[in-house]
């Protein structure tokens, strides 16, 4: 079982994608990690020796932040903007689109689902 | 695109100059300003300035956090009133 800072890899996928289940590390990192440790890339999880997955998961735990320590990080960053009162936080705090994107329509990554408007009447075909 | 490094960050030279001046007096007033593209340099923490949104003069009180922020980042220039609604109706009607 290889278990990487605190993520269970999916056994059956190869390394290279499998790495990316891990938060904080994307495609090019996944192979950049594989570079630097000299793991074939095309291997799959379950095919990996314990050692390898070792070296792993040293040059992860050492060089990267992945996982709790990145999202505090992260939501560290935002909760100062929050706090600061300037117009990047605003929008946060309204879970706007925080950077000017347009929000007569679409935005609904950040907006989350649609809510129904109180008395919105809909407009009658012609 | 961000601004090029070689430039170094804007800042508006005359109120960097009336700050500075009122540091070195030891001195605290309000500074009414219309430059909201200015960066907020580390000279100005613990002043309060009057940024412009068009309106009126909305006043900030700089803290460490904001430098490196522009002025007008502090100074909404829109008012939302909120969409629809028994709510918004009565709002509108107030004002």
């Amino acid at each position: 079982m290889a278990r990487i800072a605190g993520v269970d890899l999916p056994r059956n996928k190869r390394v290279e994608i499998a790495l990316t289940y891990i938060y904080g590390i994307g495609l090019p990192t996944s192979q950049r990690i594989l570079q630097q440790t000299g793991v074939n890339p095309d291997r799959r999880v379950h095919e990996l020796t314990d050692e390898e997955v070792n070296r792993l998961r040293r040059i992860i735990e050492s060089q990267l932040k992945v996982e709790g320590a990145l999202r505090t990080e992260v939501s560290m960053n935002v909760k100062r903007l929050m706090d600061i009162g300037c117009y990047r936080g605003l929008r946060h705090r309204r879970g706007l689109p925080v950077r000017g994107q347009r929000t007569h329509t679409n935005a609904r990554t950040h907006k989350g689902p649609r809510r129904a408007i109180a008395g919105k009447k809909k407009a009658p075909k012609k | 695109m961000s601004r090029s490094v070689k430039k170094g960050p804007f800042i508006a030279a005359r109120l960097l100059e009336k700050i500075q001046a009122m540091n070195q007096r030891g001195e605290k007033r309000v500074i009414k300003t219309w430059a909201r593209a200015s960066t907020i340099s580390p000279e100005f923490v613990g002043h309060t300035l009057a940024v412009h949104n068009g309106n009126k003069f909305i006043p900030v009180y700089i803290t460490e956090n904001m430098v490196g922020h522009k002025l007008g980042e502090f100074a909404p220039t829109r008012l939302f009133r909120g969409h629809g609604g028994k709510l918004a109706d009565k709002r509108s009607k107030a004002k």
